[in-house]
């Protein structure tokens, strides 16, 4: 019987010649990232180990994204006894340069590796036909001093994209019109692989959006193959692939959906679910106190040109704060050099430094009680952007920066 | 025995705690925030022994391990749901907390409802009747017996 894309990466993984859905495999890790959302604590669980040590500490990298600048006291300790801990073993480590993501897409992952990251986001590096898995500390903890760990393995849903999209219509649209259909625990415990004559028409950034939000349909990772766009893409950046792996032809797939590109419109997802997804024509005129552009999810240079191309010779609305947070330093300097960022700051947005900002809700331009944010971000749960009695809708970057030029919801061809 | 507290479906990890106190030091200064958004006495009235009750898809979203930790460290004996989101589940047992699905649970107590569990024998007993629970998988289940995953580290090295 053949295999899935994910049952190849793992039984490559476990040593094993295959390996199918529901079988657990004990698996060497290619790679394990963590941030400063739970590094603090991994360091108290190590350092209360019987015998601490790491495995091959080559393969740990440690960014500093979500509370950067350091927002208080207590961040500015947790953060020192990751820097300290880092530069102590020598582990590979950024700080200030980017969403955790989108530093790894740029420097690390790699086509066939299996990677733990300590953030649920991980499965983002399907884009690059990578396994990646969020974890907690423990997990992560126990892969980085043994150098291993185990998995079960997942049944795969198979999407198939057909055609293009539509001229105003994003991957970012997509992606969250196929959450809405299957829900937020649609994926749950499986692998989300794209495939089909559709891909060829989506740059990696759209591919890297797609695969990041998999996890909120529940999915355990996300998958894409390996073609001459991700092949470029690397090359750009001076890696080579470990190994690329395919479904077989007569590989299993627990569902298998059909998705037609020219039929996906503009969407929001409502508060306070992700799959509470409705055309952006039903919210049209919803007030907003905020807008944010950013996040691993939505903060690439092709994510801030729509944005800058919309709101070009335009102002930001009255009583309106717009966010623009590029991904990583390279895309800020990027943009910078692109004349994008003026374009942000002439029509009065703040453009801040690269971090998970608001989208992750305990940083910068966190809203307030009975405020609404349009988000770019991962999520919308209740409170998810600051106070608890707070909304976030979610859209495209096209939608967010139409909306933060009108002061309410609209989606930019009414612009 | 303990008493019920009962949610929805789809609590993400972000109501269980938020991300403004995942930095805070240690697990015990961010717990008396469990549940903020949703009950905020939550914190106050939990004590030892006592469980969550859940509908479907319960701890979806982010991997924060804080999740499970705060409820462990306010004494929650274990957290029933329909389901569980698959990070939190992991979490869950790997800090040594059980997680226990149940189809039916959801639909039958309500909040401050006395429940007992028997963890051997995979049953609860809550208002007169016994409800049997789905079982682990072996690998988890013998995590959860070792004590958690540190635990079973600590075993190995």
């Amino acid at each position: 019987m053949g295999m899935t894309m994910a049952e190849k990466i793992i039984a490559a993984a476990a040593g094993v010649e295959s390996c199918k859905a529901g079988d657990i495999e004990t698996v060497t890790l290619d790679r394990l990232m963590s941030n400063d959302g739970t590094t603090h604590l991994t360091i108290d669980m190590y350092n209360n180990l019987k015998n601490p040590r790491i495995a091959d500490v080559s393969k740990l990298v440690w960014i500093i994204d979500h509370n950067i600048p350091s927002d208080s006291p207590k961040t500015a300790a947790s953060h020192k006894k990751m820097r300290d801990f880092a530069r102590e073993h020598g582990i590979t480590f950024y700080e200030g340069e980017g969403v955790c993501h989108q530093v790894m897409m740029e420097n690390h992952v790699r086509p066939g590796e299996l990677i733990f990251g300590a953030d649920s986001h991980t499965c983002a590096y399907g884009a690059l036909g990578a396994f990646g898995t969020g974890v907690g500390c423990t997990d992560y903890l126990y892969a980085m001093v043994t150098g291993t760990s185990w998995l079960l393995v997942p049944e795969t849903i198979k999407i198939n994209l057909h055609g293009k999209l539509r001229d105003g219509v994003y991957a970012r649209d997509l992606i969250l019109t196929i959450i809405g259909q299957i829900s937020a625990n649609g994926a749950n415990y499986k692998a989300m692989e794209f495939v089909g004559d559709g891909m060829a028409s989506l740059s990696m950034a759209d591919r890297i959006a797609i695969c990041n939000l998999c996890v909120e349909a529940g999915a355990k990772t996300a998958l894409m193959e390996v073609d001459d766009v991700a092949l470029d893409y690397l090359k750009e950046h001076g890696r080579e692939p470990k190994a690329i792996f395919k479904s077989d032809e007569d590989a299993v797939f627990s569902q298998v959906i059909d998705i037609d590109l020219a039929e996906i419109e503009p969407i929001v997802a409502k508060p306070h679910f992700v799959d509470s997804v409705v055309p952006v024509s039903e919210c049209e005129g919803t007030k907003i106190d905020e807008a944010f552009l950013g996040s691993c999810n939505n903060g690439r240079i092709e994510d801030l040109r729509v944005g800058a191309a919309i709101i070009k010779g335009k102002h930001v609305a009255d009583k309106v704060r717009f966010l623009v947070v590029p991904a990583s330093r390279a895309v800020y300097k990027q943009a910078l050099k692109e004349g994008l960022l003026d374009i942000f700051m002439e029509a009065g947005a703040m453009v801040m430094n690269p971090n998970c900002s608001v989208c992750w809700g305990a940083c910068q331009g966190v809203i307030g009680e009975g405020e609404t944010l349009i988000s770019t971000g991962t999520r919308n749960f209740k409170g998810r952007a600051g106070h608890k009695d707070s909304f976030v809708y979610l859209a495209s970057a096209a939608t967010v920066t139409a909306s933060a030029v009108r002061g309410y919801i609209v989606s930019a061809e009414k612009l | 025995m303990g008493k019920v507290f009962k949610f929805n479906k789809d609590v993400d990890t972000d109501q269980i705690i938020a991300s403004q106190y995942l930095l805070f030091p240690t697990i015990d200064e961010m717990k008396t925030h469990t549940f903020e958004s949703l009950n905020s006495e939550f914190a106050k009235l939990v004590k030892p022994g006592d469980f969550v009750v859940a509908d479907e898809n319960f701890g979806c979203g982010s991997s924060r391990e804080q999740a499970p930790s705060v409820l462990k460290a306010l004494g929650v004996k274990a957290v029933v749901a329909k389901s569980f989101a698959r990070i939190f589940y992991r979490n869950s047992i790997n800090i040594g907390m059980p997680v226990i699905v149940s189809k039916e649970l959801y639909d039958v107590v309500k909040e401050g409802d006395d429940m007992e569990l028997d963890l051997e024998q995979g049953i609860i007993k809550t208002g007169g009747t016994t409800y049997s629970c789905t079982k682990l998988p072996a690998k988890m289940q013998e995590i959860l017996d070792q004590g958690g995953l540190i635990a079973s580290l600590n075993g190995e090295i």
